[in-house]
């Protein structure tokens, strides 16, 4: 198409145009809700079975919104006449999603696969302080975490 | 206002002004949802204003309105007082005293001028005077450039304006706003009677001519210089907080719809419909001329909302190596036109 003097004006005009006529992409969200991609970052799940006190995503947090507490406990020997083995019991954590900037690498970073993220992203409060989610909270997200993705053909599966 | 020929002058009087009074924000508030709001929203896949009011936030803009009234008056240290307080009353006042002339039916007009195109081209120029006032008066050198850039603007753009009516004068043969919309009622293009003959069909040029000076008068994009947010803050309504900035938006909108009008009176035909008359013409009359301004500040919304700013010196290029010289060609070629009809 040879070019005309102001065709792109009238280009333009088009543009507005044509996206007036078609329907807005915003989503009146208290009304009507989007559901988000399956693992998109919404909170972060804590399962407290497999966490060991290691510190590794409270000191890898750049926010430092994680507090861990534990202590050491004296768990009964694995065989019989053996010494009782020394673990570290949870007593405490904490994630202060008023300050968690949702970078995830304490889920990256957890070596025993205690921290999860949930596409769960409805946890607004009225008081900032209620953001502060304790392991209680951060353990019912586990519900909603997916199933991890299957296994490539080949993978070797993990050990139990 | 024939109705009122019998009323006592100052009951007249009162009635105008009252009528003016409420026109003027009324219209303000209908531009302002339907097209700064809503058109805008859709154009940019948004939906604008949702809650407010319940259906579709019509109540947005009468609440913004009252939370400028309620805000501090500020006026700084440095600005000249009186001046800076009287600067957006002179900008008003210029939209109100433009209503005054616009009909919306042959017996529904405040006030119809046998000059009323002359009238309404000069009041609606009173206002670069509020806007020059509000810059200097502001103390603040965003301000001044602003108000200098509209100054600029304002007087280059007049001339296109009043050129691209001239030939709607010419035409009509007469500058009443009235005597312009009957005939463009009666007239006929070329010898044919089938409509009349609403200007855009013999005057299309001046009609272009006209909506892009408008834009420019309006100081809307793709001509708001004086406003430039990237580049002078708020131009002159920088230091103007609550009511004063309200009034600033006010005339800005309502002197929208006020051109609107112009330009449906001038070249659509204004309240006019072919072959309605008497009293059924004042009552279809403003739903008519409602239409039509829709129509044109549509134009002039869709183009603010379509384009980014030109830069000073194209503003300046437009208008004078432009705009001037096609207004004055067409002014040449409707008197041809007109002394071979």
């Amino acid at each position: 198409m040879p070019d005309i003097p102001g065709q792109g004006l009238i280009k333009g005009l088009g543009v507005t145009l044509r996206t007036m006529l078609k329907p807005a992409v915003t989503t009146q969200y208290p009304k009507e809700k989007e559901a988000p991609a399956i693992r998109s970052r919404g909170v972060i799940a804590l399962h407290e079975g497999n966490c060991t006190v290691c510190m590794l995503c409270a000191r890898s947090c750049p926010d430092w919104c994680i507090y861990i507490e534990g202590h050491k406990e004296k768990a009964p020997p694995r065989r019989a006449g053996g010494r009782p083995r020394q673990v570290n019991a949870l007593d405490r954590f904490d994630i202060d999603y008023a300050l968690c900037m949702y970078c995830g690498i304490c889920v990256d970073v957890c070596p025993f696969d205690a921290l999860f993220w949930s596409p769960e992203y409805e946890y607004s409060e009225w008081k900032i302080a209620d953001l502060l989610h304790d392991k209680d909270r951060l353990g019912e997200w586990m519900d909603t975490v997916p199933e991890p993705p299957p296994l490539e053909v080949g993978a070797q599966a993990a050990k139990k | 206002m024939v109705i009122l020929a019998d009323l006592p002058y100052w009951a007249a009087t009162a009635i105008k002004t009252g009528v003016i009074l409420g026109v003027v924000p009324v219209s303000a508030l209908v531009l302002g949802y339907v097209f700064l709001m809503k058109t805008m929203a859709h154009m940019q896949s948004r939906l604008g204003p949702m809650e407010p009011g319940g259906f579709h936030g019509w109540y947005q803009l009468i609440g913004d309105g009252i939370k400028f009234i309620q805000k501090e008056d500020i006026i700084p240290t440095q600005a000249d007082r009186a001046i800076f307080a009287m600067a957006p009353a002179v900008v008003l006042v210029s939209t109100f005293l433009l209503f005054v002339v616009i009909p919306a039916g042959p017996d529904l007009v405040v006030e119809d001028l046998d000059a009323g195109i002359f009238y309404a081209l000069a009041v609606s120029s009173l206002s670069v005077l509020g806007i020059l006032m509000a810059g200097w008066a502001s103390a603040n050198k965003y301000s001044l450039i602003g108000a200098l850039r509209a100054a600029g603007q304002l007087i280059a753009y007049e001339l296109p304006l009043v050129l691209a009516v001239v030939g709607v004068v010419m035409e009509a043969g007469t500058m009443s706003l009235q005597g312009i919309v009957r005939f463009q009622q009666h007239g006929g293009v070329f010898g044919w009677h089938g409509i009349g003959d609403p200007f855009i069909l013999t005057q299309l040029p001046g009609f272009l001519i006209f909506l892009v000076a408008a834009q420019a008068e309006l100081t809307q994009a793709p001509f708001d210089m004086p406003l430039a947010e990237s580049e002078l803050v708020a131009g002159y309504t920088t230091e103007y907080t609550g009511f004063r900035f309200l009034f600033f938006y006010m005339a800005e909108t309502a002197t929208a719809f006020a051109l609107a009008a112009i330009a449906a009176t001038l070249f659509l035909g204004g309240w006019a419909v072919p072959w309605v008359h008497g009293t059924v013409a004042n009552v279809l009359g403003p739903v008519v001329l409602g239409a039509k301004v829709m129509t044109v500040a549509f134009l002039i919304y869709w183009i603010r909302f379509t384009y980014p700013r030109l830069r000073e010196d194209q503003l300046q290029a437009v208008a004078w190596k432009f705009l001037i010289p096609l207004s004055l060609l067409n002014i040449l070629v409707t008197a041809v036109f007109k002394v071979a009809y």
